[in-house]
C-alpha cells in the first residue's frame, strides 16, 4: 500500500467523525423523524390552550336551551358566537361567567341590512327598527321567531318579502302587483296570482311624472323588453 | 457449580417464580436493553394507544360557501382570541373581503380590521352591481410554496395536511411570508417568528373543529376531511361546484370555496 493512502484514510477518518460529532452537536432533537422538520414542534403546537369550549360541551349542562335552540332559526348559531369564549367558564363553572350581552350591539352585527350579505338573510335597518329598545324585549335569542304574526304572503315567500323589505319597493304591498286568489292559499301550485303583463303596469308609477320616483319615457326607454327582465321587481336595482 | 445449583433446586418446584440462572438472566437483560434502546433514545416512536390522536388517519380541508357569509367577521374575531393574536398592530390569521363590482366594471375590495367587527354599511347602493363577502385564511396547500422556501425546516406540513410553523426553529428570515400567494403569513409583532392559522391544530386532536367554523353562524365556514371520508366537507364537495384560490399556481390548495366570483383573486 503507498505510503500517503493510510494518512489519506485517517484524514477522511478524521473528516467523517467530525461531520457525525457536527450532526449530532448542530441538529436539533427529533428533527427528522416524520419529515424535514422537528417532530416535538407539533408538540408545542398542540400545548397551545383552548379558549373555545364547543358548543358540545355547553350542551351537556345547558341541555334544555341547547334543544331549544337547535329547533329554531338560530340552530346554526352556537352558543360561543353570542357568548364568547368559554372554555374557562366550563373548567369552573361556577367562578367564571360568560358573556351575556344584553343590548342591540350584538344582534346588528349580523342583522343590519348591508347590501353585501346574502340574499334573503334577515335583515333591518336598526335607524328606523325599534331604535333604542334592546332585541331581546321582543325576539328570543335562543329561539328569534319575528314578534308579530307575519302576514300572509311571507308565510312561504319569506325570502322575497325579507329582501323587499330592505329595497326600494318596501312600502309596497304584494297586492299591489299580484292579485291573489283566495284558493292560492289552499292549492298554490294550481291557483297562480296574477303578475303583472305588461310594461304599462310598471309605467303606473314609473311614467306618471310622480315626485320622488323614478322616471322614464316608456316609448324610448327599451321597448323591445319587460320591465322585469332588466329590473328585479322585489329589489329593484339603484342607478344614478 | 451453576449446573450443580440448577440441579438441587427442582424445576418443576410449585414456586410461581421462574427460575433463571445468571447466564440466561444476562442474555434477557441484555436483549431488553437492546430493545428498549431505540425506545429510550427516541429512534422508534412507541405506537400509540387506542384513544391516542393519530395524525396519518386524517386529512384535512375547510369549506367555504361564499354565498352563506355575512361578513359578521365572529370568524375572525373568535380566530384572535382563540390563538392570542395581539390585536396591535394589526395581523389576523384569517380575513374577511367585502368585494364591490361596481355598474363601470371596477372591482373594490376592502376589509377593515379585517372585518372583525364587521363592515360600515356603503354610503349609497347607487353604482353597485353586486357585492359580496370572501372569508380567507391559509389554504394549507399540499405544495405549500412557503415549506419549500424555509431555509432552516421550520415550516412543515404535518401528516394530517396541515401547515405548521416550529415557533422554537424559526428563524425569522421572512421567505415564507414573501412565497404565500395568499398574504396568509406575517411576522408576528412580538414572538418575532412566522404567524399563521393552524386550522387550530391544538382543537383538532382534541377531535373539535378550528374556533371560526365553532362560531360562524351561517355554516358558510365547514371542516372536514378532503379524499372521500364521510365528513361535512365531502358533503359540501359533493353537492357544490367547489374551486380553489389562485389554482393556477398548482399550489394545491385545501381551501375549497363554492359560489365563488371569477373576480375573486
Amino acid at each position: 500500500m503507498p505510503q500517503q493512502v493510510p494518512r489519506l484514510l485517517a484524514v477522511f477518518l478524521l473528516a467523517a467523525i467530525a461531520l457525525v460529532v457536527a450532526r449530532s452537536l448542530l441538529v436539533p432533537e427529533t428533527f427528522g423523524e416524520l419529515g424535514h422538520y422537528r417532530a416535538a414542534a407539533i408538540d408545542s403546537v398542540i400545548a397551545h390552550e383552548k379558549k373555545y369550549a364547543g358548543h358540545q360541551e355547553c350542551a351537556l349542562c345547558h341541555s334544555s336551551i341547547a334543544q331549544e335552540r337547535l329547533a329554531s332559526n338560530h340552530r346554526g348559531v352556537r352558543c360561543e358566537v353570542c357568548h364568547g369564549p368559554s372554555a374557562n367558564h366550563v373548567a369552573a363553572p361556577m367562578n367564571v361567567k360568560p358573556e351575556a350581552p344584553r343590548d342591540r350591539g350584538l344582534c346588528v352585527l349580523c342583522h343590519e341590512y348591508n347590501p353585501s350579505r346574502p340574499t334573503g338573510f334577515p335583515q333591518i335597518d336598526p335607524v328606523a327598527h325599534n331604535p333604542l329598545l334592546p332585541c331581546m324585549s321582543c325576539h328570543d335569542p335562543h329561539a328569534p321567531v319575528p314578534p308579530v304574526a307575519i302576514a300572509e304572503c311571507s308565510a312561504c315567500h319569506g325570502q322575497i318579502a325579507r329582501q323587499k323589505a330592505v329595497s326600494h319597493h318596501a312600502t309596497l304591498n304584494c297586492t299591489t302587483c299580484h292579485q291573489v286568489p283566495e284558493q292560492h292559499k289552499v292549492n298554490p301550485r294550481a291557483v297562480r296570482p296574477t303578475k303583472p303583463e305588461d310594461r304599462a303596469f310598471c309605467g303606473g308609477c314609473h311614467a306618471q311624472a310622480v315626485p320622488g320616483i323614478p322616471q322614464i319615457d316608456l316609448r324610448t326607454h327599451n321597448p323591445t323588453y319587460q320591465c322585469w327582465q332588466c329590473h328585479y321587481p322585489h329589489f329593484p336595482e339603484t342607478r344614478e | 457449580m451453576i449446573e450443580a445449583d440448577n440441579q438441587a433446586t427442582p424445576n418443576q418446584d410449585a414456586s410461581p417464580s421462574r427460575d433463571v440462572d445468571r447466564r440466561e438472566f444476562l442474555n434477557e437483560m441484555l436483549a431488553a436493553c437492546g430493545t428498549a434502546a431505540p425506545v429510550l433514545f427516541g429512534m422508534v416512536r412507541v405506537p400509540l394507544q387506542d384513544d391516542q390522536y393519530d395524525a396519518a388517519e386524517h386529512y384535512y380541508g375547510m369549506g367555504i360557501d361564499v354565498n352563506k357569509c355575512i361578513g359578521c367577521g365572529r370568524c375572525v374575531q373568535a380566530c384572535t382570541i382563540e390563538n392570542d393574536v395581539p390585536e396591535e398592530p394589526h395581523f389576523t390569521n384569517t380575513w374577511v373581503e367585502r368585494y364591490i363590482i361596481t355598474s363601470d366594471g371596477e372591482v373594490v375590495v376592502d376589509s377593515p380590521d379585517a372585518g372583525m367587527h364587521g363592515f360600515p354599511r356603503t354610503e349609497t347602493e347607487a353604482g353597485i352591481f353586486k357585492t359580496f363577502f370572501v372569508p380567507k385564511l391559509c389554504n394549507h396547500c399540499e405544495e405549500a410554496p412557503c415549506v419549500q422556501v424555509c431555509p432552516v425546516g421550520a415550516t412543515f406540513t404535518t401528516q394530517d395536511g396541515v401547515v405548521l410553523v416550529d415557533e422554537g426553529y424559526c428563524i425569522g428570515c421572512r421567505y415564507c411570508i414573501q412565497a404565500c400567494p395568499y398574504g396568509a403569513r406575517y411576522l408576528h409583532p412580538e414572538k418575532h417568528v412566522a404567524g399563521k392559522c393552524t386550522f387550530c391544530y391544538h382543537r383538532l386532536v382534541e377531535g373539535l373543529v378550528p374556533a371560526c367554523v365553532e362560531v360562524c353562524p351561517t355554516q358558510a365556514r365547514l371542516f372536514g376531511e378532503v379524499e372521500g371520508r364521510p365528513t361535512p366537507l365531502d358533503q359540501f364537495m359533493r353537492f357544490n361546484s367547489v374551486q380553489v384560490l389562485k389554482g393556477h399556481l398548482n399550489t394545491k390548495p385545501k381551501v375549497y370555496y363554492a359560489n365563488l366570483d371569477g373576480e375573486v383573486r
